[in-house]
C-alpha cells in the first residue's frame, strides 16, 4: 500500500474495502487525510492496532463501534491531541495534503485541523470573544466582527444570538452551546473538523440541528465524526469506519456498509448483536 | 455527666439506651454550645472593653492621624494606612509569584512532583511567624537597606514611594517578610482551584491552535479566577493579622508617610507592642478598639474569600448547563 | 515556521519556564530558612541550652530551660482546654445534631478559626488576666486552648463523617445504641485521623507568639504552678531577637532551630500518617 505516492491524495485504502465497486467510489476521491500504519499505545497497553483508513475530502466519514473500542482514540490522534497524556505513543503515519502531522508543528496543525467535543465546552468569556479566541491568537487582521457573524452563520446560530453577542456564552442552553463550539473551531477556517460524539450529551432537538448543520458544513470543511449512534452515521455520513477493539474492521460508503456489510462482525453490531 | 432518671432496673432496656443517647447528645451539645458561646464572647468582650474610646472619640477614631499616649488622644488612622500599605506591598509580590507557582503545579508538573511541592509549601505555611520575624530581623532588613533602597531609590527616587533615607526597618520590609509568608495560602487554594478546572477547557483552547502558553492563560485562569481571586483574599486576611514578624521589622512609628522605605505600624504590630504598657484604661481600650476593626476587617475579607472559594470550586465541577 | 509563531512559541516556553522559576523559589525558601536557622543557632544548642536559667541582662551564657518547660506547660494545659471542646463539640455535628444547630455551630468555628492571633489575645486577657489582675500561664493556656478549637472541631467532624455507613450499621444492627456505637466503632475508627489533626493544631499553636504576649507574659525565671508568668518559646525568641545583645541574637537563632524543628516534625509525621489515608484539610 502507498503511504505518500499521489498529488491527487488519492489512495488505495488496502484491505478494508472490498468490493471493486466500492473501491472505486473511493478511488475516485480525493482524500484529504491519509491514515496509514497507525498503531497506538498509552504506556505498554497497545490501544490501535494497524489502522489504515483516509478521510474524504468534503465529506463526513463517521468512526462507529462499541464504547472503549478505541474510535475517540483514533480521532484525537488526527490533531495530535493525544500529545496532551505523555505516555501516549504513536506509530505510523498521518498525510493532511500529503504532509506528514506528525513532522509539523503541532500549533499550527491544530489550526488547521479543528475540533468539537463530546460535552460543549465554551470559555468563560462572551459569544463573541468565545469565536474571537482562535482567530486573535493566529494573528487574524481583518474585521473580527465580521468574521464572528460568517461563523455563527455556519453553525446556524446568527439569528438567535446576533443581539447577545456580549452576554456570556454560559447564558446559552446546551444545544446551543454546542453550535457556539463548531462556530468557535470554524473560526479559524480548518481543512478538518474534528467531531468527538458532538450530540451526545444533547436533546433530541439540537440533535437534529446539528446533524442538518453538518450536511451543510460538508461544503465548507471535511467532517470527521465519532459516534456510538449507528443511525446518526448512516443519516449523515458518507463513509464509515467500524473499529472494534481498537482495529479497524470495515471502512466502506456509508450506505454499503449499513445495508451489506462486508465483515459479519459489523453485520453482528449494525444489528444490534453487541456494543 | 451524671445519669438522671429514674432507677434503670424499673424501665425497659429500650428506653434506657434512649437516656444513654440523650444525655451524650447533650452532653455533646453543651460543648458545641460552648463554642459559639465563646466566639460570641471574644465579640462581646471587644465591643464592651473599648467602650471608653468609642463614647470619646466616635468615628473620629478613624480619621485622626495622632497616637499620643500623653495627651490621650488616640487615633486609628496611622495604624491602618500601616496594615493597608504593608499588605499591599505583600499582595504585590505574592500574588504573581503565587499565581505562577500554582500554574507551575496545576498545569504542567507531573503529579508526583506537583505533591511533593505542595507538600513542601504546606510545611511553609506552618512557619511561626516569631521565626519569620527573625529572619527578617537579620536578613530582610540588611537586605533592605544595603541593596534594594540604593537600587530602588537610585533608580527611581524621585518617585513618593522610593523618596527618603531608609533604616532597614519600614513598610517594604514588613511587606517583603509578609509576601512570603502568605504566598503558601495563594499557592495551595489556586492549585486546587486550577486542578478543577475541566480538561477540556485546555483542550478546547489547544484544539484551536494555541500554545500551551496561551491556553493556560487565557481559558485555564480565567476559568478558575473566582478562586483564584478567593485565594488572594484569603491571603489578605492572614496578611492582616500578622503580628510578630511585622512588628520586628516595620519601625514601630506611629507616622503616616508616602515612601515605602519610611517606619510605619500596623494594628497588630501596635497591640503587641504597647498593650503591656499601656498605662490608663482609655490607652489600653483604645488598643482593644483596634483589635475590634482588625477583627471586623479579618471577619470580611475572610467571609469573602469563603464565598469565592466556593463559588468557583461548585462551577468546575458543575457545569456548562 | 513564520516570525509570529516563533514569537508565541517563545513566549510560551519563556512564561512556563518563570512558572517553574516561581514554584522552585517559593520551595527553595523552607529549606533556606531551615538552613539558615541551622547555620547561625547550630552551634549553640547544647546540653547548657536545655538545662540552664537565662543569665541576667548582658551577661553571656545561660539557656532557655524555663522557656522550654514554660511551652510545654502552657501547650499542655491549653490541650486539655481546647481539645475536649473541640472534640465532644465535632462529635455532636456529625452524630447528633440538626441541620440548623450543625450550620450555626460551623460557622461560629469557621468565625474563631478567622479571629487574628493577637485578637484572641485580647480576649483572653478581658478572661483570665484582668478579673485575677496578674498574667499566668494559664491565661495563655486559654488563648492557645480557644484557638485550638475550630481546627478540632472541623476535623473531629470530618474524620467521624468520614467513617463508612456499613461500620455503624452494622453495630447498630447488634443493638448497641447510639453512644455505644460511637464510643466503641465510630471514634475508633476515625481514631487515627483526629490525633493527627490534633497533633497538627498543636503544632501550629505552639509557634503562636502574640496571644502570650499579655496572657503568659514572661519570666526570667522558674514559674510555679499555672497561676504565674510564665516564660515560653516562641516569647524568648522575639524578645530576644529584638534586644541589642549579640548573645541574646545567638540563643534565639538557636531556640527557633528547635522550636521550628519540633514544629516541622510534627507536621511531617502527622501529614504523612494522614495521606495514607485521607486527606488533609487544609489551613
Amino acid at each position: 500500500m502507498q503511504a505518500s505516492a499521489k498529488p491527487e491524495f488519492s489512495v488505495n485504502i488496502t484491505t478494508n474495502i472490498t468490493t471493486p465497486a466500492a473501491r472505486e467510489t473511493a478511488a475516485a476521491l480525493p482524500m484529504r487525510m491519509t491514515i496509514s500504519k497507525v498503531n497506538f499505545y498509552y504506556g505498554t497497553k497497545q490501544i490501535l492496532f494497524d489502522i489504515n483508513m483516509g478521510i474524504a475530502d468534503k465529506r463526513v466519514t463517521a468512526l462507529i463501534g462499541p464504547s472503549g473500542c478505541g474510535k475517540s482514540t483514533l480521532l484525537r490522534i488526527l490533531n495530535r491531541m493525544h500529545e496532551t497524556v505523555s505516555t501516549s505513543r504513536l506509530e505510523g503515519e498521518i498525510l493532511l495534503d500529503g504532509q506528514n502531522i506528525l513532522a509539523q508543528d503541532v500549533t499550527l496543525l491544530r489550526r488547521r485541523i479543528g475540533m468539537v467535543f463530546q460535552r460543549p465546552n465554551p470559555f468563560p468569556k462572551s459569544i463573541f470573544d468565545n469565536i474571537a479566541y482562535g482567530p486573535k491568537i493566529n494573528g487574524f487582521k481583518g474585521s473580527l466582527a465580521d468574521l464572528v457573524e460568517k461563523s455563527l452563520r455556519h453553525a446556524a446560530l446568527w439569528e438567535e444570538v446576533k443581539d447577545h453577542l456580549h452576554k456570556s456564552a454560559y447564558e446559552l442552553s446546551g444545544g446551543q452551546q454546542q453550535r457556539l463550539c463548531i462556530a468557535r473551531a470554524l473560526a479559524v477556517e480548518p481543512e478538518v473538523l474534528l467531531m468527538d460524539e458532538p450530540c451526545s450529551a444533547l436533546d433530541p432537538i439540537s440533535t437534529a440541528k446539528i446533524e442538518e448543520l453538518m450536511v451543510e458544513l460538508k461544503n465548507l470543511t471535511t467532517i470527521a465524526i465519532v459516534t456510538h449512534n449507528m443511525q446518526q452515521a448512516a443519516r449523515v455520513s458518507d463513509f464509515t469506519a467500524f473499529v472494534l477493539t481498537g482495529q479497524l474492521i470495515e471502512f466502506n460508503p456509508t450506505p454499503q456498509l449499513f445495508t451489506t456489510p462486508a465483515d459479519p462482525r459489523t453485520e453482528a453490531y449494525i444489528t444490534g448483536r453487541f456494543g | 455527666m451524671k445519669g438522671a432518671g429514674p432507677t434503670a432496673g424499673s424501665r425497659s432496656l429500650f428506653s434506657r439506651m434512649r437516656d444513654g443517647d440523650e444525655i451524650a447528645r447533650l452532653m455533646t451539645l453543651i460543648f458545641a454550645a460552648t463554642v459559639v458561646l465563646i466566639t460570641a464572647a471574644v465579640v462581646w468582650k471587644l465591643w464592651i472593653n473599648s467602650a471608653l474610646p468609642r463614647h470619646k472619640f466616635g468615628l473620629h477614631f478613624f480619621f485622626t492621624e495622632t497616637w499620643d499616649p500623653i495627651t490621650e488622644d488616640f487615633g486609628a488612622l496611622p495604624f491602618i494606612y500601616g496594615t493597608i500599605v504593608t499588605s499591599a506591598v505583600s499582595l504585590f509580590i505574592a500574588i504573581p509569584l503565587g499565581i505562577g507557582a500554582a500554574i507551575f503545579l496545576a498545569e504542567l508538573a507531573p503529579p508526583r512532583i506537583s505533591d511533593t511541592l505542595q507538600f513542601f509549601i504546606d510545611l511553609l505555611a506552618a512557619v511561626p511567624s516569631v521565626i519569620y520575624g527573625l529572619l527578617g530581623i537579620f536578613i530582610i532588613v540588611p537586605l533592605v537597606r544595603d541593596v534594594i533602597y540604593p537600587v530602588l531609590n537610585g533608580s527611581l527616587g524621585f518617585l513618593p514611594i522610593f523618596k527618603g533615607p531608609s533604616y532597614g526597618v519600614g513598610f517594604i520590609t514588613a511587606g517583603i517578610v509578609m509576601a512570603i509568608m502568605v504566598i503558601p495560602y495563594i499557592i495551595s487554594v489556586s492549585r486546587e482551584v486550577l486542578l478543577s478546572v475541566p480538561r477540556d477547557q485546555r483542550e478546547a483552547a489547544l484544539a484551536l491552535g494555541s500554545t500551551r502558553w496561551e491556553s493556560t492563560w487565557q481559558v485555564v485562569v480565567p476559568f478558575a479566577r473566582t478562586g483564584i481571586m478567593g485565594s488572594i483574599f484569603l491571603a489578605l486576611a492572614r496578611a492582616l493579622g500578622e503580628t510578630m514578624a511585622v512588628t520586628m521589622v516595620v519601625g514601630n512609628t506611629p507616622k503616616i508617610a508616602a515612601s515605602l522605605f519610611a517606619p510605619g505600624y500596623s494594628i497588630a504590630a501596635v497591640i503587641a507592642n504597647e498593650f503591656t504598657e499601656a498605662t490608663g484604661d482609655l490607652y489600653l481600650q483604645a488598643l482593644i478598639e483596634l483589635g475590634l476593626v482588625l477583627f471586623l476587617l479579618t471577619f470580611i475579607i475572610n467571609g469573602l474569600a469563603r464565598i469565592l472559594i466556593i463559588v468557583t470550586t461548585q462551577k468546575g465541577s458543575g457545569v456548562t448547563q | 515556521m513564520n516570525h509570529r509563531l516563533r514569537w508565541r512559541k517563545f513566549v510560551s516556553n519563556f512564561m512556563l519556564t518563570m512558572t517553574g522559576v516561581c514554584a522552585v523559589v517559593s520551595v527553595l525558601v523552607l529549606f533556606f530558612i531551615l538552613g539558615y536557622l541551622l547555620f547561625n543557632g547550630g552551634t549553640s544548642i547544647n546540653f547548657k541550652f536545655f538545662t540552664k536559667l537565662p543569665k541576667p541582662v548582658g551577661e553571656t551564657g545561660g539557656g532557655m530551660a524555663n522557656a522550654i518547660v514554660g511551652s510545654g506547660k502552657v501547650l499542655l494545659l491549653a490541650s486539655l482546654i481546647g481539645v475536649p471542646i473541640g472534640f465532644f463539640g465535632g462529635v455532636y455535628l456529625a452524630e447528633f445534631s440538626g441541620k440548623g444547630m450543625a450550620s450555626v455551630v460551623r460557622y461560629a468555628a469557621d468565625l474563631l478559626n478567622g479571629v487574628p492571633s493577637i485578637v484572641v489575645g485580647i480576649f483572653a486577657y478581658s478572661v483570665a488576666v484582668l478579673p485575677f489582675k496578674h498574667f499566668s500561664a494559664f491565661a495563655g493556656s486559654f488563648a492557645l486552648g480557644v484557638m485550638m478549637i475550630p481546627i478540632t472541631l472541623r476535623s473531629t467532624e470530618e474524620f467521624l463523617k468520614g467513617v463508612p455507613r456499613m461500620l455503624r450499621e452494622g453495630a447498630m444492627a447488634l443493638g448497641a445504641s447510639k453512644w455505644k456505637t460511637i464510643v466503641t466503632v465510630i471514634v475508633p475508627a476515625a481514631y487515627r485521623g483526629i490525633v493527627t489533626a490534633i497533633l497538627l493544631a498543636l503544632a501550629r499553636v505552639a509557634g503562636e507568639t502574640a496571644p502570650l504576649l499579655f496572657t503568659s507574659f514572661g519570666n526570667r525565671f522558674w514559674s510555679q504552678g499555672w497561676s504565674e508568668p510564665t516564660a515560653t518559646l516562641p516569647v524568648v525568641i522575639y524578645t530576644y531577637a529584638v534586644a541589642p545583645y549579640e548573645d541574646w541574637h545567638r540563643q534565639a537563632w538557636a531556640a527557633g532551630l528547635v522550636l521550628l524543628g519540633l514544629i516541622l516534625v510534627i507536621n511531617i509525621l502527622a501529614r504523612t500518617i494522614l495521606s495514607r489515608g485521607i486527606a488533609v484539610p487544609r489551613s
